[in-house]
């Protein structure tokens, strides 16, 4: 079990105030859906997610925290916008990244999914910290990998191991 | 036909302390003209240029955005014609240098450079403020117009290139630069 309200709580927690999303299966219906109609979170939609990347790193230039999103396919379609604007930008673009198809309790790289297997190696070889949220207990991940990704002014990944409810 | 040279300096005569976001030549021909520390111009990637000034924009909606897109960026990220719009940020002004060809990238001609019509993708997209010049002097009178209304207004700047300018890539992409714009615009509060 995974809990939506609880990743909810703990971004706000967070000090974020902007949600940049483009829809994933895994998060839209119970954590993308009420993000938009909380009144304490501004969302930003977005058409493909490498804007979203480039709309936080300029969000963090105005002193205001986000959070990105997204399903891990868009991770994949955004490798140059996040190496350009998030690591050598050092913009601490905070992704969350919805792992759609993964096996409950399967480590992302033991996934069948070759699309899935390799979104670990790519952040490695990247240099992006990356946490796993399978359950609620993993949601107390969230608060200080936030913290640590503005201390470090560099990106990281929270990868959503399965849907929240 | 305008100089994309000479239409950048007509800008900078205005230019007081607005955000202004450049891209490719355009980035490295305004750093010349306007030499400011609210120039922002590590975008990252190229088409990225639009959605950081967005981000910019929503995060300071006192301060205005000013855009100067490339119109092979633009083709890169047609879709953050519909995302700005969706977001219809009030201060935001997206101009674009459409000269048909990626002059930064050894000057090879768009493709559907002769067909494309840019402002009738920002209309199609949700953009009610769309304007085209071709006239240098049409642009110098309309400038305080598109540095005053509200936004978002997209602007279609039809040019050659003009001079040659220096290229400083290193500039662009400056973390130390960037940080400096971070710090000036957390001191500029109005």
């Amino acid at each position: 079990m995974l809990s939506a309200s609880a990743i909810v709580e703990e971004i706000k927690e967070a000090g974020i105030g902007f949600v940049v999303a483009l829809p994933d299966r895994t998060t839209s219906e119970h954590l993308l859906k009420p993000i938009l109609r909380d009144q304490d979170l501004k969302t930003v939609q977005v058409c493909k997610e490498d804007e979203g990347v480039s709309i936080c790193s300029g969000l963090h230039c105005t002193g205001q925290r986000a959070l990105l999103l997204i399903q891990y396919t868009g991770f994949l379609d955004s490798i140059n916008a996040i190496r350009g604007s998030a690591v050598e930008g050092r913009n601490p673009v905070c992704m969350m990244i919805g792992l759609l198809g993964k096996e409950p309790g399967v480590p992302p790289t033991e996934s069948k999914r070759y699309g899935l297997r390799i979104v670990e190696p790519i952040l490695d070889a990247m240099g992006i910290e990356h946490h796993l949220i399978e359950t609620t207990d993993d949601v107390n991940k969230i608060v200080p990998a936030v913290e640590r990704a503005y201390q470090r002014s560099l990106p990281v990944a929270l990868l959503i191991g399965q849907e929240p409810r | 036909m305008m100089r994309r040279d000479e239409c950048l300096k007509a800008l900078a005569k205005h230019r007081t302390n607005e955000i202004v976001v450049p891209v490719y030549k355009a980035a490295q021909e305004w750093i010349v003209f306007s030499p400011h520390d609210l120039n922002y111009t590590f975008t990252g990637a190229m088409g990225q240029g639009p959605p950081h000034a967005l981000g910019l924009a929503l995060g300071r909606p006192d301060k205005r955005i000013i855009v100067l897109d490339g119109d092979g960026s633009l083709l890169m990220n047609l879709g953050c014609l519909v995302t700005i719009a969706h977001a219809a940020p009030k201060n935001f002004v997206h101009g674009v240098c459409q000269n048909g060809s990626y002059e930064s990238n050894g000057g090879v001609p768009l493709p559907g450079i002769d067909q494309l019509s840019f402002a009738a993708m920002a209309r199609a997209a949700g953009w009610t403020k769309v304007y085209e010049f071709d006239e240098q002097a049409a642009w110098e009178a309309a400038i305080p117009m598109l540095l005053r209304d509200e936004g978002p207004i997209f602007a279609v700047l039809h040019m050659d290139m003009g001079e040659d300018y220096p290229e400083d890539f290193q500039r662009l992409s400056s973390v130390p630069h960037r940080d400096a714009f971070i710090r000036a615009l957390a001191a500029d509060r109005g």
